[in-house]
């Protein structure tokens, strides 16, 4: 197979990871919403943890990301 | 586009040098990366100390925001390590405002983002990583290693979890670092991308720009974001090297 058409693939193949991402910030973001809901004074306590906890998943996301543009691009 | 020039969006990452230096072997030019770490050092110190001059009992806006900055640094100090954190203030402001501002001037236009190389921020937390390891060490002595075996698991488990557990620790600066490196990459190689478009489609640029305006305004919510989260696990480390748990 030809080398291009087969970095191509991987980095397609790499990419799929993200889907493990979306859950991930879904779930958060739904955590969050449910536990204002319940108790609308914890809102800026609960926030903190909402925002580090997005960014630890995104990061994931980023790392799938990474390994797909390392594939295409060396 | 009109100039003919091939350009990919990944050309505004290129380190170019702007005075060639050589000691022997080794190229230690002053790069364009090293002119904007320098600008960033500038205007951090120059906030600091232009807000504090007049030291007012009621405080000029420049003295809000400085002391505004020092509380919410201070205020994560304080509900993640305690009292015993408070040695570690100016690391962690110093972590913290050089990400932050590092990330914020790259988002000027005609700009470069220093933080968007593996290098610095890999040489950042393989500083941290290092630097907290010690601690642990010079804290606990050999104990530390006890940090590995979480309190209450059975026997049974416990050669399975001890690997996980320091595979996950080591894993540390890798994840802290490629997650900072990858934010800011992925950041600008998209809206490089995207504004690539508004040029092509004439007319209907619009669309492009509008999205580009509202990626930038995402932008610079992650350039806060990633700074906090940096400064924040780099917190909760040190709090894991002090307490063991």
């Amino acid at each position: 197979m030809d080398i291009e058409a087969a970095k191509l693939i991987g980095a397609g193949l790499a990419v799929i990871g993200m889907v493990g991402s979306g859950i991930g910030i879904g779930n958060v973001f739904s955590s969050f919403i449910l536990a204002v809901g319940r108790n609308p004074a914890a809102r800026n306590e609960v926030f903190t943890m909402t925002m580090l906890g997005f960014a630890l998943v995104e990061a994931i996301a980023l790392f799938a990301l990474v390994i797909a543009l390392l594939i295409l691009f060396k | 586009m009109a100039d003919g020039k091939e350009q990919s969006p990944l050309e505004q990452f290129e380190i170019k040098p702007l005075i060639e230096l050589k000691l022997g072997n080794f190229d230690i030019s002053y790069t364009n990366s090293a002119l904007f770490m320098t600008v960033t050092f500038f205007l951090i110190v120059g906030f600091l100390l232009l807000g504090t001059r007049k030291r007012a009992s009621v405080p000029s806006r420049l003295q809000v925001m400085v002391e505004l900055s020092y509380e919410f640094i201070a205020g994560l100090i304080r509900d993640t390590i305690g009292a015993e954190g408070r040695k570690y203030f100016p690391f962690i402001f110093s972590v913290f405002m050089f990400v932050l501002v590092g990330n914020l001037l790259g988002m000027t236009p005609y700009s470069f983002t220093f933080t968007s190389h593996i290098i610095v921020t890999f040489a950042l937390a393989s500083v941290i990583f290092i630097g907290v390891t010690i601690l642990g060490f010079c804290k606990h002595g050999m104990h530390f290693f006890s940090f590995f075996l979480p309190p209450g698991t059975p026997w049974m488990m416990a050669p399975l979890l001890v690997p996980i557990e320091v595979i996950s620790y080591l894993s540390r600066p890798i994840s802290l670092s490629v997650r900072l490196f990858a934010n800011m990459l992925a950041g600008h190689t998209l809206l490089k991308v995207i504004a690539s478009f508004i040029g092509l489609l004439g007319v209907y640029g619009v669309l492009p720009l509008a999205l580009v305006t509202a990626l930038t305004g995402l932008e610079i919510l992650i350039a806060f974001l990633q700074a906090y989260v940096f400064a924040i696990l780099t917190c909760l480390y040190i709090n894991d090297a002090l307490k063991l748990h």
